[in-house]
């Protein structure tokens, strides 16, 4: 699934525009980076939350290579799927 | 970020729609996803990130307080993995 189609079950069952469909899909997602990318956390209940997580420098290695390389510090995300929607891909299991 | 400040972000930035419609297509928008992946669908959203269903496979788990194996049943679970851009703009706001 893209953001396409995801535009178009908006459109589909709202019944939006397609335009405005996709530009609200398009101005969600852009409102969850920029959030995240100021280092704050994005918690959609029911769906899951965002996180932003600091990763210690740590030594590593290239393993083409072999040679030992230090990995920076930096910031990830994570995700952390709610339990509703785990409940929901095992109870459509099977 | 909540997922009500985030409706009230995308209702004020968008004049054409309310805070009630707002909401309704930012849920509409996590259940498409939710959907997706109920369906083991896989989800793609450039410059964003992707979401995937993983398998869990059973094992012998064990209960921590009392010491007895338990038999832990396989399962589906979601995943995030974030995109390029994502990550990149994360990482880069010091």
């Amino acid at each position: 699934m893209t953001k396409a189609e995801i535009a178009k079950i908006v459109h589909d069952r709202i019944g939006l525009s397609k335009k405005e469909s996709g530009q609200i899909v398009e101005a969600v997602l852009d409102e969850i980076k920029k959030t995240l990318e100021g280092g704050e956390d994005v918690k959609l209940s029911g769906f899951g939350h965002f996180m932003v997580r600091e990763k210690h420098a740590r030594r590593g290695r290239n393993p083409k290579t072999g040679d030992d390389i230090t990995i920076a510090s930096r910031k990830v995300v994570t995700f952390r799927a709610s339990q509703l929607l785990k409940e929901k891909l095992l109870g459509e299991d099977d | 970020m909540t997922k009500s400040e985030l409706v009230e972000i995308i209702a004020d930035s968008y004049g054409e729609i309310t805070k009630r419609e707002a909401e309704v297509v930012v849920n509409e928008i996590f259940r498409a996803i939710s959907d997706a992946l109920a369906k083991g669908d896989r989800v793609e959203l450039r410059g964003f990130g992707s979401f995937a269903t993983k398998r869990r496979n059973p094992r012998i788990g064990r209960n921590p307080k009392t010491g007895e194996s338990v038999q832990v049943p396989g399962k589906v679970v979601p995943h995030f993995k974030p995109g390029k851009e994502l990550r990149e703009r994360v990482d880069q706001n010091e």
